[in-house]
């Protein structure tokens, strides 16, 4: 960016010279009240802005103020929820958001890397842009449109041929075995984190390419004039050069998918338990809030522990995005 | 790369034989590794095909002129999806009207009068952070404080909620395309002198106006079909309702509950919205990149 030049009204000339210039800039004389009007109206949105988000924090932990004292810290530990014993512990429901969200981003790292180095090395000039803009319209997609089919899409095909064939081979030997064991729903932790895998897909592919375009190419030139593949110049020129910003895309998109709503209600099996096996249904705070918020009447303790596990599913993505933009700065300032 | 900056004097360069099996090993490296992303890139774009030919195999069989003309009814007796139409084309309508000038004011803000001030930098990093929080907090939010005071769900507050989402996507391109003006356009205004709130709304906001109308559209494009910040605060209503006081009905609740339902019909008509919603948004998002076309 520009050095900021200071033009403000102070050091604007007052006097008009001549009448050369267009007379519906200069109506109304100095423009001072105007200025200061315009001006304070742009700062009060601003500061609006930050309202917003601090009125957010505060509404979702004053609603969740009264199953916080009631549980303590048994909250977010507890891995029981029983509505009608009005116990309520977030230890599932956290544990399967974080599961979820790694398990995703263990999916779609590799293939938007693969994507991110097609559009900026191998693609010619003219596919770029349009298998670029291709790959955003995946991010356009609304999430109950995922949800929607993976439903019907997805789950079926998980319990017909992905689930039992993994079942079978892969379920039978020791100790991984168990990760992919029990019937076959079709539901569940692993239909879930594929998903939300192709819902962050677009995401982190789209901020890898750009940070791999800040890569000066004097930088990919002098590697290529040294004979260097472009494997070679990727792994040893663009990513040492990119490295801070590709986490910095990665936890970017793995705060999109923490707070996933839609399409992990659909797909995940929604059942409070922590399954060793992947095929195994779980939930997520964000899909626990979606459900069961229908039976929770207004000043109900569960009411109260929906909002607290909002005020903690906050908590975690304010982290992932703040940590995000903190290791993305460099490239966002280019 | 070690073996090719490896200097003359030693290593396996000097051996003809070891060094063409090192370049065809490298060679073979690269070979795989770009075979891997090209399967990757058509993974992505087999991804897109084969949700929208989903849509269409299923929507377009369910889609005829009655989903636009007649509300939702029981399941077994036809109907529509006239009523979550309309609530969506209205509670989109208010959250634009209500979000886009918020997010222009806080835009020119950040690229205008606070560009390197700690104000500016803490507001564009909570615009920031808002633009990528989960949707359904939102929801949550307007539920604590508009659905719980005001004592009943209502089109008011779903139209609310969305213009919460509405704002940080019009500051972000606001910003972005205010900062693309040279200054030299903004010196010159001024040196007309003319007053900086008229160099803004009169230079500035016109030269940047594809832009800012690129994120505007943008942010339409997201808000239709958001479903999770709904759930608390419209609700969605099955009859038909005008009334912003009370619940109302929106396209991706219906969906949401369409889809999950056990009636053919219904499932039916959850796609013939899905297909109309998703080709709407793509829509609009191509429109809105094709305004940026050659700016960027």
């Amino acid at each position: 960016m520009q050095q900021a030049v200071p033009i403000s009204a102070d050091n604007a000339p007052r006097q008009e010279p001549g009448g050369a210039s267009p007379a519906i800039l200069r109506r109304g004389g100095s423009g001072a009240l105007g200025d200061a009007i315009f001006a304070g109206a742009c700062k009060a949105a601003g500061i609006l802005v930050l309202l917003l988000l601090g009125a957010i924090i505060v509404q979702l932990f004053i609603g969740g103020l009264d199953a916080f004292r009631t549980f303590g810290l048994s909250f977010v530990t507890s891995t029981e929820w029983d509505p009608v014993k009005e116990v309520f512990g977030a230890g599932v429901s956290i544990y399967g958001t974080v599961i979820t969200a790694i398990l995703a981003l263990l999916f779609a790292v590799p293939v938007a890397f693969g994507i991110a180095f097609y559009l900026t090395e191998l693609a010619p000039a003219w596919l770029r842009r349009p298998v670029g803009i291709a790959i955003e319209l995946l991010a356009a997609i609304p999430s109950i449109i995922y949800g929607m089919w993976g439903f019907f899409i997805i789950v079926p095909l998980m319990s017909r041929y992905i689930q039992p064939a993994v079942i079978d081979t892969i379920g039978t030997l020791p100790l991984v075995g168990d990760l992919f064991a029990g019937p076959p729903f079709g539901t569940g932790i692993l239909t879930a984190s594929i998903i939300l895998a192709i819902m962050v897909l677009p995401f982190i592919a789209a901020t890898m390419r750009d940070v791999f375009e800040t890569v000066p190419a004097v930088f990919k030139e002098s590697a290529y004039g040294l004979g260097a593949t472009q494997w070679e110049v990727v792994r040893n020129v663009v990513l040492p050069y990119t490295r801070v910003s590709v986490v910095g895309g990665i936890m970017l998109g793995l705060g999109r998918a923490l707070g996933e709503t839609m399409a992990v209600t659909f797909v995940i099996g929604n059942a409070n338990r922590i399954s060793a096996s992947l095929f195994g249904p779980g939930n997520t705070i964000a899909s626990v809030i979606a459900l069961e918020f229908g039976e929770a009447t207004m000043g109900s303790l569960k009411l109260s522990a929906l909002l607290g596990l909002g005020f903690i599913l906050f908590v975690i993505s304010f982290i992932v995005l703040a940590a995000s933009r903190w290791l993305l700065r460099s490239s966002l300032k280019a | 790369m070690s073996a090719t900056i490896a200097s003359p004097s030693s290593g396996p360069a000097r051996d003809p034989r070891v060094s063409a099996a090192l370049g065809a090993r490298r060679r073979r490296a690269a070979l795989i590794v770009k075979v891997a992303c090209y399967a990757a890139t058509a993974l992505g774009l087999l991804l897109l095909l084969l949700i929208l030919g989903t849509l269409f195999w299923n929507g377009a069989s369910a889609i005829s002129i009655n989903v636009f003309t007649d509300v939702t009814r029981p399941p077994g007796s036809g109907g529509g999806l006239l009523n979550p139409i309309v609530g969506s084309l209205i509670q989109t309508f208010i959250a634009t009207l209500v979000g886009t000038p918020i997010g222009l004011l806080v835009g020119t803000y950040l690229a205008e009068y606070a560009k390197n001030s700690a104000l500016g930098h803490a507001v564009r990093f909570v615009s920031d952070i808002l633009l990528s929080a989960p949707s359904i907090l939102i929801g949550l939010f307007v539920y604590q404080s508009m659905v719980v005071p005001m004592g009943g769900f209502s089109g008011w507050a779903g139209s609310a909620a969305l213009a919460i989402i509405v704002i940080p996507v019009v500051v972000r391109t606001t910003e972005d395309m205010l900062r693309l003006l040279p200054d030299t356009l903004r010196e010159a205004v001024i040196g007309l002198g003319a007053p900086k709130w008229k160099m803004v709304t009169l230079v500035c906001w016109r030269a940047a106006a594809s832009g800012i109308l690129t994120g505007v559209l943008l942010a339409i494009a997201r808000v239709a079909g958001e479903t999770a910040p709904l759930l608390f605060t419209s609700l969605g209503n099955l009859n038909w309702s005008l009334s912003l006081s009370a619940p109302m009905s929106s396209l991706p609740i219906t969906i949401y509950s369409y889809a999950g339902s056990p009636y053919p019909d219904w499932i039916g008509l959850a796609w013939a919205g899905a297909l109309i919603i998703t080709l709407g948004v793509l829509m609009l998002n191509i429109v809105a990149r094709s305004l940026l076309r050659g700016r960027k």
